[in-house]
C-alpha cells in the first residue's frame, strides 16, 4: 500500500500559544494491526480542532487512548507541558479529559440528574448520595446549555435531543478542560445541531480545548479552527482550516492511487439479474434503485449510519421494506424471511461474523451446511457424510485451515472464521452475493486474498453487491458504485468515472 | 464441541463410578447389577423429562412447567382410568402423550408468537397447570384401588431383566439422540441457542424452532405422568412438586449449556443418573433427608461452576460492532 506522506501545514500563529494537551509520537498496535502508527496532535485552550479520516482510519483508537481506555504501546501524552500516563478511564478523568460519544450510554430508567451523575455523585457528611446537591448541580449544568431540563424527570421521557444535552451535561460534570465529541451530530436535526454549536461556542469561550470528530466538511468548517487528517493510523496532515480549501483535506483523506492494487478480473458483464424499484424502510432508508448484472460487482459506498447494511438486511428479508419491488433474472419476487432469500438465490455475509455468522460452539462443518440442509439431507434426515463433503469442497477452494472439519469455528482465527462465513454462503450456490464489508478486521495479507476470491466469483458470473466504508477497496473492487447518503441513494458511478473524491463528495453531501 | 464434551462426559462416568463403587464400602450389594437396574428405573423419569428439558434449553429457552403438566395430565389420565376402566391403556398413553403435548404448545406458542420469555411463560404455566389440576380433580385423590391392574402393572413388568419403565426410558434416550443429531429440527434447536441470529440469517425459524421443542418437552411430560401415576400408584395435585428443577439440574450437571446451543443426550441422561445415583445412595448410608437436599445443591452448584468455566474457553467474539441490529433470543 502506498503512502505517500502528505503536506503538514505548520502554521507560525500556533507557536504563539501553548497546547493543552499535546501528543507525541502516539503508536497503538493490535494483534495483526497498526491501529495507529507515530501520531502527534496538540489541543490548544479555546479552539476547535476537527479530527477527519474515513472509518477504520484510527480515529476511535485515539479518543479511547485519550479516555484512558488503551494504553498507547509508544509516545507520550502531554497536559500543561507534562508528561502524564492514563492507566485507567478514571485518570484521564481526573487529568481532566472527558468524552461525548457518537452513541452515548445512558440510563433510561434513571433521572436526568442520576445519569449526569453517575459514578462520581457528590456525597453528605454522613457518606450517603447529597440529592439536593445532585439536583442543583445538575439544573445548573443544564443552565448553562440553555436548556432548563428538570432534574428529576426520568431519562426516558426525553427526546433524542434532549437526550444528547444530558450526555454533554455529564461530560462537563467532571472539571474538564478537554473535551472530545465523536460525531456529535450524527442523530441530530440541522436546528439540534445549531443549538450544539452555540454550546460548543460557549466551552470555547470558557477555555476548553475541543477534539470534534465529524464526517461533515461543512460542520468543521463551520465550528472548527484547527483539523488533522488521519489516514491508515497516520496524521497525514494538519492545520488552520481558514487556509486550507475542501478539496485540499479531502485529498488528504483519501490520499492514495489505488487502481493497481486491487487484482480485479476483467470480466463480460451478462444481463440484469436483480433489479431494486424503488425500496423503502420505515426508518433507515427510502427509494433505493438500482440494478444488478451478472458477473459485475456493485459496491456500496457511505459512511455509517447511512443505510447501507439496513438495505442488505432488507433485501435478504432479515427486515421488511415498507415498499418497493424487486425482480431476480426477470421474475418478480418478494422475500418475506431469510430462507426466502436463500431459496431465490440471494445470500448475505453479514459484517459481523461472531453476532450474524456463526454459531461458534458448533463445528466449522455443521456452521458450512446450516443453510444447505435441504440439499445435504436425505428424505428428512441430515447426512453427516455429505454435510462434510460439502463443508470440504468449500474448506479446499477457500483455503481454510483448521485442525480438522469437526473442530468448534469459535477455536479458528478471525481470518478462517471469514472464510467458513464465505463458504457457508457459497455452498448454497447462489446467483447474487452480498458482502457487507468482507475485509473488516482482517489483516493486510488475508485481504488480498479475499479480494482476488471475490473477483474471481465476479469472473464465474455471480452478481455481487459489496458493502464497504473502505474507499480504496471500493474503488478497486468495482465495476459501479452506489453511494448512499442519509438513507438515500446519493448516485450511482460507472467505473470510468470513479474517484475517491466524486465518492467522498457523494458521501458527505458536500457539492 | 466433540472433544471438550467426551472428555466431560467420560468424566461423568467416572465420577458415577467413583461414587458407586465408595457407596458400596459402606453399604454392601450398592454396586450389585439388580441394585444398579434399580437405580436406572428409578430415575428413568428424571431422564425422560430431562431429555425434554434438554431439547428447550439448547434453543436458550427453559421450560419450568414440566413437573405442572405432568401433574394436570396425570391426574387426567389417572380419573379417565378410574371413570372408564374398559379404555384400553394404548389409548390412556397417547391421551397422556396428547394432552402433554397440548400443554406444551401452548407454552410454545406464547414464547413464538408473543415473544414472551420462556422463564416467564413457564412459570405462569406452571401455576396454571396446577391450578387445572386442583379444578379438575377437585382436589381429591385417584388411589391405587381406583385403577385397573394392567394400568398399575405394565410398566413393572420384566422383559429381558428390566422392568418396562427402563425399556420405555432406553427408548426414549434412543429416539432423542436421533432426533437431535439427525434431524435437521436437531440441528435448528443447537443453531438457534449457538447463535439465534446466525441462525435467522441462516434461513432457520427459530420461533417455529422453540415451539417445536416446547411441544417435544410437553409430550415427553405427558408420557412421564402415565409412568409416575402408575408408579407410585396414587394421582393428586402435588405430584412431582418441584421436580422441574431436577430436570434443570439433569441438564446443568451433564454439561447443557443454560445460554443454549451446547450439550448432548449422553450429558442429559449421566446428570440424570448423577442424581439418581445421589438419592438413592444418601438413605441408604444414612444420610438425613435435609443433608441430601443440601448435597444435591451443592453438586448443582459445582457443575454450574465447571460448566461456566468450560464455556469460557470455547468462545471468543471476534468482533463487536453496533451497526446492524440484533436478533434476540
Amino acid at each position: 500500500m502506498m503512502n505517500a506522506v502528505a503536506p503538514t501545514n505548520d502554521l507560525a500563529p500556533l507557536a504563539a500559544e501553548t497546547p493543552i494537551l499535546e501528543m507525541r509520537g502516539i503508536s497503538q498496535i493490535f494483534p495483526g494491526v497498526k491501529a495507529l502508527d507515530g501520531v502527534s496532535i496538540k489541543l490548544y485552550p479555546g479552539q476547535v480542532t476537527a479530527l477527519i479520516g474515513e472509518n477504520g482510519a484510527g480515529k476511535s483508537t485515539l479518543v479511547k487512548i485519550l479516555t484512558g481506555i488503551y494504553r498507547p504501546n509508544e509516545g507520550e501524552i502531554l497536559i500543561d507541558g507534562q508528561p502524564i500516563a492514563f492507566h485507567s478511564a478514571q485518570a484521564a478523568i481526573d487529568a481532566g479529559v472527558t468524552a461525548i460519544h457518537q452513541e452515548t450510554v445512558l440510563f433510561d430508567e434513571l433521572t436526568v440528574g442520576e445519569n449526569i451523575f453517575l459514578g462520581h455523585a457528590p456525597r453528605t457528611r454522613f457518606g450517603t448520595i447529597d440529592w439536593r446537591q445532585i439536583n442543583s448541580r445538575s439544573k445548573a449544568l443544564m443552565h448553562q446549555l440553555e436548556s432548563e431540563i428538570d432534574p428529576t424527570i426520568r431519562l426516558r421521557d426525553l427526546s433524542i435531543a434532549q437526550r444528547h444535552l444530558v450526555a454533554i451535561a455529564r461530560a462537563l460534570s467532571v472539571e474538564a478542560r478537554i473535551v472530545i465529541m465523536d460525531e456529535p451530530t450524527a442523530a441530530l436535526s440541522r436546528k439540534e445541531i445549531d443549538d450544539l454549536f452555540r454550546i460548543v461556542e460557549g466551552l470555547k469561550r470558557q477555555g476548553k480545548a475541543i477534539l470534534f470528530i465529524s464526517h461533515k466538511f461543512d460542520e468543521v468548517y463551520e465550528i472548527a479552527e484547527n483539523f488533522v487528517v488521519f489516514r491508515d493510523g497516520r496524521a497525514v496532515g494538519q492545520g488552520k482550516l481558514k487556509t486550507t480549501p475542501q478539496d485540499e483535506i479531502v485529498r488528504l483523506m483519501v490520499g492514495r492511487d489505488v487502481k493497481d492494487v486491487f487484482p480485479k478480473a476483467e470480466v463480460n458483464i451478462g444481463a440484469p439479474v436483480l433489479r431494486v424499484e424503488n425500496y423503502c424502510h420505515p426508518t433507515e432508508f427510502r427509494d433505493i434503485s438500482f440494478e444488478l448484472r451478472r458477473g459485475e460487482i456493485l459496491g456500496v459506498y457511505g459512511l455509517i449510519g447511512a443505510g447501507r447494511s439496513e438495505l442488505c438486511q432488507s433485501l435478504f428479508g432479515i427486515t421488511r421494506p415498507s415498499a418497493g419491488r424487486l425482480t431476480l433474472e426477470g421474475q418478480p419476487i418478494e422475500i418475506r424471511s431469510s430462507s426466502d432469500a436463500i431459496r431465490a438465490g440471494l445470500v448475505y455475509v453479514p459484517e459481523e461474523r461472531g453476532r450474524h455468522g456463526l454459531a461458534l460452539p458448533m463445528p466449522i462443518f455443521q456452521n458450512m451446511s446450516l443453510p444447505s440442509l435441504k440439499k445435504t439431507s436425505r428424505s428428512g434426515f441430515l447426512k453427516a457424510a455429505n454435510e462434510l463433503a460439502l463443508a470440504r469442497k468449500y474448506a479446499e477452494r477457500l483455503d481454510l485451515r483448521a485442525a480438522a472439519l469437526s473442530v468448534p469455528v469459535g477455536t479458528l482465527s478471525g481470518g478462517n472464521q471469514q472464510k467458513v462465513v464465505i463458504g457457508k454462503w457459497l455452498a448454497t450456490r447462489p446467483k447474487v452475493i452480498i458482502l457487507d464489508e468482507p475485509t473488516k478486521g482482517i489483516d493486510i495479507g488475508s485481504k488480498a486474498a479475499v479480494h482476488g476470491f471475490i473477483s474471481e466469483l465476479a469472473a464465474e458470473g455471480l452478481s455481487i453487491i459489496m458493502v464497504s466504508s473502505e474507499l480504496p477497496e471500493i474503488l478497486g473492487m468495482s465495476d459501479r458504485v452506489m453511494v448512499m447518503r442519509e438513507g438515500l441513494a446519493a448516485g450511482i458511478f460507472e467505473r470510468d468515472r470513479l474517484s475517491a473524491e466524486v465518492l467522498v463528495r457523494a458521501a458527505t453531501g458536500n457539492q | 464441541m466433540n472433544r471438550l464434551l467426551k472428555s466431560r462426559e467420560i468424566l461423568l462416568v467416572v465420577i458415577i463410578a467413583i461414587m458407586v463403587a465408595s457407596f458400596s464400602t459402606r453399604a454392601p450389594g450398592f454396586a450389585s447389577p439388580g441394585n444398579l437396574a434399580n437405580i436406572f428405573n428409578d430415575t428413568s423419569i428424571l431422564i425422560i423429562l430431562a431429555l425434554g428439558q434438554m431439547t428447550v434449553i439448547l434453543t436458550k429457552s427453559i421450560d419450568l412447567s414440566v413437573a405442572a403438566n405432568l401433574a394436570f395430565t396425570g391426574m387426567a389420565v389417572a380419573m379417565t382410568n378410574a371413570a372408564y376402566p374398559d379404555l384400553p391403556l394404548a389409548l390412556l398413553i397417547v391421551m397422556a402423550i396428547g394432552i402433554g403435548a397440548f400443554l406444551g404448545a401452548i407454552n410454545g406458542y406464547l414464547v413464538w408468537a408473543l415473544q414472551i420469555p420462556p422463564i416467564v411463560v413457564t412459570l405462569g404455566t406452571l401455576t396454571i397447570y396446577r391450578g387445572m389440576a386442583f379444578v379438575l380433580s377437585g382436589g381429591g385423590w385417584v388411589n391405587a384401588h381406583q385403577m385397573t391392574p394392567s394400568f398399575l402393572n405394565i410398566p413393572r413388568m420384566p422383559v429381558l431383566g428390566l422392568p418396562i419403565l427402563s425399556w420405555i426410558a432406553i427408548v426414549i434416550v434412543l429416539g432423542a439422540w436421533f432426533v437431535l443429531t439427525r434431524l435437521p429440527f436437531g440441528r435448528a434447536a443447537y443453531a438457534s441457542g449457538g447463535n439465534p441470529t446466525a441462525a435467522v440469517y441462516a434461513g432457520i425459524d427459530i420461533g417455529w424452532t422453540r415451539f417445536l421443542a416446547f411441544v417435544l418437552s410437553g409430550a415427553l411430560a405427558g408420557l412421564s405422568s402415565y409412568l409416575w401415576v402408575s408408579r407410585y400408584a396414587v394421582a393428586y395435585v402435588d405430584i412431582a412438586a418441584g421436580f422441574e428443577l431436577d430436570t434443570v439440574a439433569a441438564c446443568v450437571i451433564g454439561g447443557i449449556s443454560i445460554a443454549g446451543g451446547i450439550g448432548s443426550v449422553a450429558g442429559a441422561v449421566l446428570g440424570a443418573l448423577f442424581l439418581g445415583v445421589i438419592k438413592n445412595a444418601l438413605p441408604v448410608i444414612g444420610i438425613s433427608p435435609f443433608a441430601q437436599m443440601a448435597i444435591s445443591g451443592i453438586v448443582i452448584v459445582l457443575a454450574v461452576v465447571f460448566n461456566a468455566r468450560a464455556e469460557k474457553k470455547a468462545g471468543r467474539i471476534i468482533l463487536r460492532d453496533r451497526a446492524a441490529p440484533e436478533v434476540t433470543a
